[in-house]
């Protein structure tokens, strides 16, 4: 079940447009805050709210890159893999963040911390090789900067 | 933070207040000149400013360089019928990064040419439509329209004057053709961001059907100051046929990579090597894409002479698109670089268009073969019949984008795809 406060939020974005349909991307992601991804019964209560069906919303949902219909991580990590970004040194650092997470592009590791996603080129060329995690943006990675921000999500408090 | 790299040689018009934190403000744009381009415009009218716009020769910075003025021109006389101004902030063409910079430096530099470009049209609704995946650049823009609301620059009666224009920023959710202008009205709908089939174009049926224009940031970003200062005066910049400034955003193998503004037909190898310091020392340039990963890859040769602009550019057998300069050196191989590009357009790619929903997979699987020392000469056919196949066969032109750098990289660097094919140097394929 939708809280009361996403369902409040969800009415608010749609009063911005004149068709409450436009609000939809806006409203998965909203749910997306709380949940990390979006299950079919959220899905079906969020269709109701903007008068869609849910198959209709669906389909706008996996057309998105950003919306997650499958369970994620407690932090996903989108790494860059566009032209420029490969030229800086792309492949290194994919390595390293396979290796250093026990995961393969697309997977999440075991103690449910990160989800490791290809991303289609971040717009910060000209200092990457970059990757965000959460709403972060990292750029000119390197293996050392890699693990320093991945310990850092481990380990919130700075413990 | 201050602004990385600036140069000595650049003419800082729509980047004056990079690195200038301050300036994200309503009052410190305006203690810096901000919003006198609005006041300008509504002193002189939509005719009078879409004339300045004509006048200026400006030309749209999203990647086609099509003429601002003249498309203003196309939209219907304001009348029964709401009018939309959509602002393109998707910025999502690899090798570009100058729109989240514009947003994030001088959000109401943007909202200024939002709001006149919209006046200009008779549209009354503004929207801004930014991608998913820059989440600061999205908060500072939303702060920036919430305090222009708060203080009468958006909203209602704006600077008292009888004009109500709002302006409302949209947040995508990642999804490259979602930049393309059909697509990003279907996901301004709340629908999935399949570009439309044209005509009928967006000035006749547009976002809900109602006519729409739709302009890059960067676009928008000139309109305040060619509206205050006129359009000749904006014309001291740049080429008869490119006037202006344009940011340029180089990336790759350089010494000071960055955003630079420059005039329109400054020649590329001094922006290379004057601007941006050149290739690492020891190193040799190899390739440049001058316009963001859907244009005709350049080898050396092709720099030498070539000028940044419009023309300049096409002459040299690219095109400028949104001046993405993506500097190779010795080091890069062309093959994977273009695998890659390919690649990207596959998975970017709508499906809505056999030519570019079945060739762009089946093109990044000859390209892999042939990176893995697999492929044979007549691969090399195969990509040139495919790519014929995919240019201007469909709805948009993601298809012929990716053709692009498949075409021209078999003409430029055939040896390059010789020697793989041919055993020599064999390369890993993750
Ligand atoms: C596949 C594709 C992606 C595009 N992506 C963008 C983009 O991210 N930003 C942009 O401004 N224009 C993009 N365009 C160009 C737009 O369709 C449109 O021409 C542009 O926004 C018009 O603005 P302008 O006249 O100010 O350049 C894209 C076009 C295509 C075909
Ligand atoms: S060319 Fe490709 S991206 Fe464009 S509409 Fe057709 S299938 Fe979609």
């Amino acid at each position: 079940m939708l809280t009361q406060d996403e369902r409040n939020r969800i009415r608010a974005e749609a009063a911005h447009y004149d068709h409450p349909q436009a609000a939809c991307v806006e409203a998965l992601k909203i749910v997306q805050e709380h949940h990390r991804w979006v299950s079919d019964e959220h899905l079906k209560e969020i269709a109701a709210l903007l008068d869609m069906s849910p198959e209709a919303l669906d389909s706008v949902a996996t057309f998105y890159n950003l919306i997650f219909r499958k369970p994620v991580g407690e932090n996903v990590i989108l790494l860059c893999d566009s032209v420029s970004c490969w030229i800086m040194g792309y492949e290194g650092i994919r390595a390293h963040l396979k290796e250093h997470l026990g995961v393969e592009l697309g997977e999440t590791t075991s103690d449910g911390k990160f989800t490791l996603l290809p991303m289609a080129c971040l717009g910060t060329c000209d200092r990457g090789p970059a990757m965000m995690v959460g709403n972060e943006l990292y750029r000119n990675l390197d293996n050392d900067k890699v693990d320093e921000i991945l310990a850092r999500y481990r380990h919130p408090s700075g413990a | 933070m201050a602004y990385p790299y600036v140069h000595e040689r650049e003419v800082r018009m729509i980047s004056r207040n990079f690195g200038d934190p301050a300036a994200r403000t309503l009052d410190g744009y305006r203690e810096r000149g901000g919003y006198r381009g609005l006041e300008r415009a509504f002193e002189i009218g939509p005719a009078a400013v879409i004339d300045e716009v004509k006048a200026s020769g400006l030309r749209g910075r999203g990647g086609a360089g099509f003429p601002t003025g003249l498309k203003w021109s196309f939209m219907p006389k304001a009348g029964v019928k709401p009018h939309y101004l959509l602002c393109n902030a998707d910025e999502s063409e690899p090798g570009t990064f100058k729109d989240r910079e514009l947003i994030r430096w001088d959000p109401h530099q943007l909202i200024e040419g939002c709001l006149i470009a919209a006046y200009a049209m008779g549209s009354r609704h503004a929207y801004i439509y930014l991608r998913g995946e820059f989440f600061e650049a999205s908060q500072v823009m939303a702060r920036a329209v919430e305090e222009a609301y708060e203080r009468g620059f958006a909203g209602r009666r704006i600077l008292g004057s009888e004009n109500d224009i709002e302006v409302t920023v949209h947040v995508g959710a990642g999804a490259y053709i979602c930049g393309e202008e059909t697509g990003l009205m279907n996901s301004l709908e709340g629908r999935r961001g399949e570009p439309r089939v044209k005509p009928p174009f967006p000035a006749a049926v547009g976002v809900y059907s109602m006519p729409t224009t739709i302009n890059n940031v960067e676009t928008l970003a000139a309109v305040p100051h060619i509206v205050e200062h006129g359009g000749e005066w904006y014309r001291q910049w740049g080429t008869d046929k490119s006037p202006g400034t344009k940011l340029f955003c180089v990336s790759g193998h350089v010494e000071k990579p960055g955003n630079y503004e420059l005039p329109l037909g400054f020649p590329m190898m001094e922006l290379i090597e004057d601007v941006c310091g050149g290739v690492a020392e020891g190193r040799s340039l190899k390739s440049v894409i001058p316009g963001g990963s859907s244009v005709p890859l350049m080898d050396v040769e092709d720099c030498r002479e070539c000028t940044l602009c419009y023309e300049g550019v096409e002459a040299a057998g690219s095109m400028l698109g949104c001046a993405s300069v993506i500097v190779m050196d010795d080091r890069t191989n062309i093959v994977r670089e273009v695998r890659r590009m390919v690649q990207f357009y596959a998975h970017e790619s709508c499906g809505q268009c056999t030519p570019c929903r079945e060739g762009t997979p089946w093109m990044t699987q000859v390209l892999r073969r042939i990176e893995a020392g697999r492929g044979t000469e007549s691969d090399l056919d195969t990509l040139l019949d495919m790519s014929a196949q995919m240019t201007g066969t469909t709805i948009c032109v993601l298809s012929d984008s990716a053709a692009a750098p498949v075409v021209s990289s078999i003409e430029k660097f055939r040896d390059e795809y010789l020697a793989l094919i041919h055993g020599g140097e064999r390369v890993e394929v993750a």
